[in-house]
């Protein structure tokens, strides 16, 4: 019988049970952050009980961290967790990477980056942004503590399989139109839940030309549109991004060989298709309160349906008709976990090379992690991010949740390179807009959003 | 975990969709390394006013609300973020069971594993319960998969292995535990490269 990769990794897998039935899954890797781990090692501890796999275990500290003066946390409810996680990981043998440490930064960042996320994985996170992981082609998927701490406990987890769903992305992209435009705009067209009870495979020759990077800009999303795995089949571009890493595999051509049994056979297989032409996709802008409310530059936002959209608009304090440029830009901010990465910051500081962002916004720039923070200091993009008038920063996931000290005032419009713009995300009363690194940047000289297409900037 | 079988209890209806976690729980509550106290910051954001006071107009303020152990919601609730504070707090505030539309697969993983009912019931029937008046008493009759109010009677879905687990307050960890040998073969036969 024809199975998808995600039938076949899934099926590899399973310890115990039927399809079905909740079924018992063996994790490959499992990925801790400081917020929600806490109770599961003290869960641990009330129990006696060990970690089972500290070799299958790597944790780092990304939520709460100070993107300046890092070894200086004022927020002392801050610290404290910051502080516990470091006790625990010593405590029960788990390795970290914390605040100093060179392989520091936010997880979904540096997994992949130290070749700990590698293809026919099951991994699993305190996070649902461990979507991003699946432009590997690994079962990646978000999980509450409870689970976090029977994974430490057991290495494993019990799943009820989802059902399949192929999601064909297929043209060419035109200039200034990117992974990030082609995540908001499906999601935009069929809602934020529509991959609910799906484990997403995006395909079509629109993926095979993308970059991992790119690629991991739309796997992160996936949860956005209530998939909560959005996996990739990995080809030539997936195996040289993971071969020579840190802890890639030693023997990549043996890799390689089982990463290959995990393709899917005939499309048809999947439980839904939803097919996604991006020949024409403009750059997309989110005007409301979840990442489905979004809308191509150049339109206007749409009528009002229902008392959601309503709440929407006056929280934002935009109204129907009105268009992205229309906005006012007072703050943007580049990072995440969706965007924080070496080729975004590099677009991004493409795009404000030689101009200086409006008068009335601030504007910060948070690498992915400290690698990419080097890495990206080596090759003088700080340098074009500072002379823009952009505040250049530590590593951590700041102001796309603003747990730590870099939150959006209330009221404030802000372009983000980030994943959501609920209410508050950002900080109380914040107005967050979604949007590519290119098209944040030009917000940001501009004061407003433009489309980047027309003013020749991409 | 506490064992949950019949919940009989007057109802809260926020008849909401999309209601995400950072909606029910906020970041700023996230810092905590408990597993309570996050009741009181619940739907933060919308129930209290900007200087802390409570808004009088938020539906879980009103007096002849309180003590309500069923909050009955719109589509797609849970949605967003990961933090299973966002089941604590439901469970620290008083709530023992939501019915919505549907859930998010991360947020319905944790209700199950905290014992917390989410229970998914159409539209039409959330709109007979949302209209329940303060005072009435709402039936989630786990044994039976029913939810019962006044004349009504509406049957709910439930997979046989959380049920299981919800009647008996199982700990998950040590149901797992049994599978030692299996895990242990698992990991005898994994490959190496």
């Amino acid at each position: 019988m024809s199975q998808t990769m995600f039938d076949k990794i899934w099926s590899k897998h399973v310890i115990t049970g039927k399809v079905g039935d909740p079924q018992l899954l063996y994790v490959d890797l499992h990925l801790l952050h400081e917020v929600t781990s806490p109770q599961a090692f003290e869960g641990l501890r009330e129990n006696h009980r060990k970690v089972r796999r500290t070799d299958k275990t790597f944790a780092t500290m990304d939520h709460n961290v100070p993107t300046k003066d890092i070894f200086n946390i004022k927020d002392e409810i801050s610290r404290k967790q910051i502080d516990t996680l470091g006790k625990n990981a010593k405590e029960f043998g788990v390795r970290l990477a914390g605040m100093g440490d060179e392989d520091q930064g936010i997880i979904h960042v540096i997994g992949p980056q130290l070749g700990l996320t590698q293809p026919g994985m099951v991994i699993v996170c305190g996070d649902s942004h461990t979507a991003t992981h699946g432009a590997f082609g690994s079962i990646a998927f978000g999980i509450g503590t409870s689970e976090v701490e029977h994974v430490l406990a057991t290495q494993t987890i019990w799943q009820t399989k989802p059902k399949t769903m192929g999601i064909h992305i297929h043209g060419e992209l035109s200039k200034g139109v990117y992974a990030k435009d082609i995540i908001m705009g499906l999601i935009a067209r069929e809602g934020v839940s529509f991959g609910t009870g799906y484990a997403a495979e995006f395909y079509g020759d629109t993926i095979e030309r993308m970059s991992m990077e790119e690629r991991m800009t739309l796997s992160n999303m996936a949860i956005e549109g209530g998939a909560k795995v959005g996996i990739i089949r990995p080809d030539q571009t997936t195996f040289d991004y993971v071969a020579g890493r840190k802890y890639a595999p030693k023997n990549m051509a043996k890799a390689i060989e089982y990463w290959k049994q995990f393709y899917t056979d005939d499309e048809s297989t999947f439980d839904r298709i939803v097919d996604f032409d991006v020949s024409d996709l403009a750059p997309f802008v989110s005007w409301g309160t979840n990442p489905g409310m979004a809308v191509p530059v150049d339109q206007s936002f749409p009528e009002i349906k229902n008392a959601d959209d309503q709440k929407a608009y006056d929280y934002v304090g935009l109204k129907p008709g009105q268009t992205a440029p229309e906005i006012p830009i007072e703050f943007a901010f580049f990072g995440s976990c969706t965007n924080g990465r070496l080729s975004d910051l590099k677009i991004a500081a493409s795009v404000l090379k030689g101009h200086h962002i409006a008068p009335q916004v601030t504007a910060l720039v948070v690498p992915g992690s400290r690698t990419i923070k080097e890495e990206a200091e080596k090759q003088g993009i700080d340098k074009i991010f500072k002379d823009a008038g952009c505040d250049w920063r530590e590593p951590g996931c700041s102001a796309c949740l603003g747990m730590n000290p870099d939150q959006v005032p209330a009221g404030v419009h802000c372009a983000s390179t980030s994943n959501r713009n609920f209410e508050g995300r950002q900080g109380a009363g914040s107005r967050t807009h979604l949007a590519s690194p290119a098209m944040v940047a030009a917000a940001a000289i501009n004061g407003h959003f433009v489309d980047i297409r027309k003013a020749g900037i991409a | 975990m506490e064992p949950i079988t019949t919940i009989t209890s007057t109802s809260v209806p926020i008849m909401k969709d999309n209601i995400d976690t950072d909606q029910l729980i906020p970041k700023q509550f996230l810092k905590n390394i408990l597993k309570v106290g996050y009741g009181r910051h619940l739907f933060f954001d919308w129930r209290y006013e900007k200087d802390g006071k409570p808004n009088p107009d938020f539906i879980l303020n009103k007096p002849e609300r309180q003590g309500a152990e069923i909050l009955v919601a719109g589509d797609n609730f849970g949605c967003g973020s990961s933090r299973e504070h966002a089941v604590w707090a439901l469970k620290d505030y008083g709530f023992k069971a939501v019915i919505a539309g549907g859930f998010s697969d991360i947020f319905y993983m944790n209700s199950t594993k905290n014992g917390f009912l989410a229970i998914t019931l159409p539209r039409d029937q959330r709109e007979i319960l949302a209209a329940a008046p303060a005072d009435a008493k709402i039936t989630v009759d786990l044994p039976n998969q029913e939810v019962r109010y006044d004349r009504h009677q509406f049957k709910f879905e439930i997979d046989p292995l959380w049920k299981h687990k919800f009647i008996n307050g199982l700990d998950d960890i040590a149901i797992t535990m049994q599978y030692e040998d299996q895990i242990e073969a698992y990991e005898a036969k994994m490959p190496q490269f």
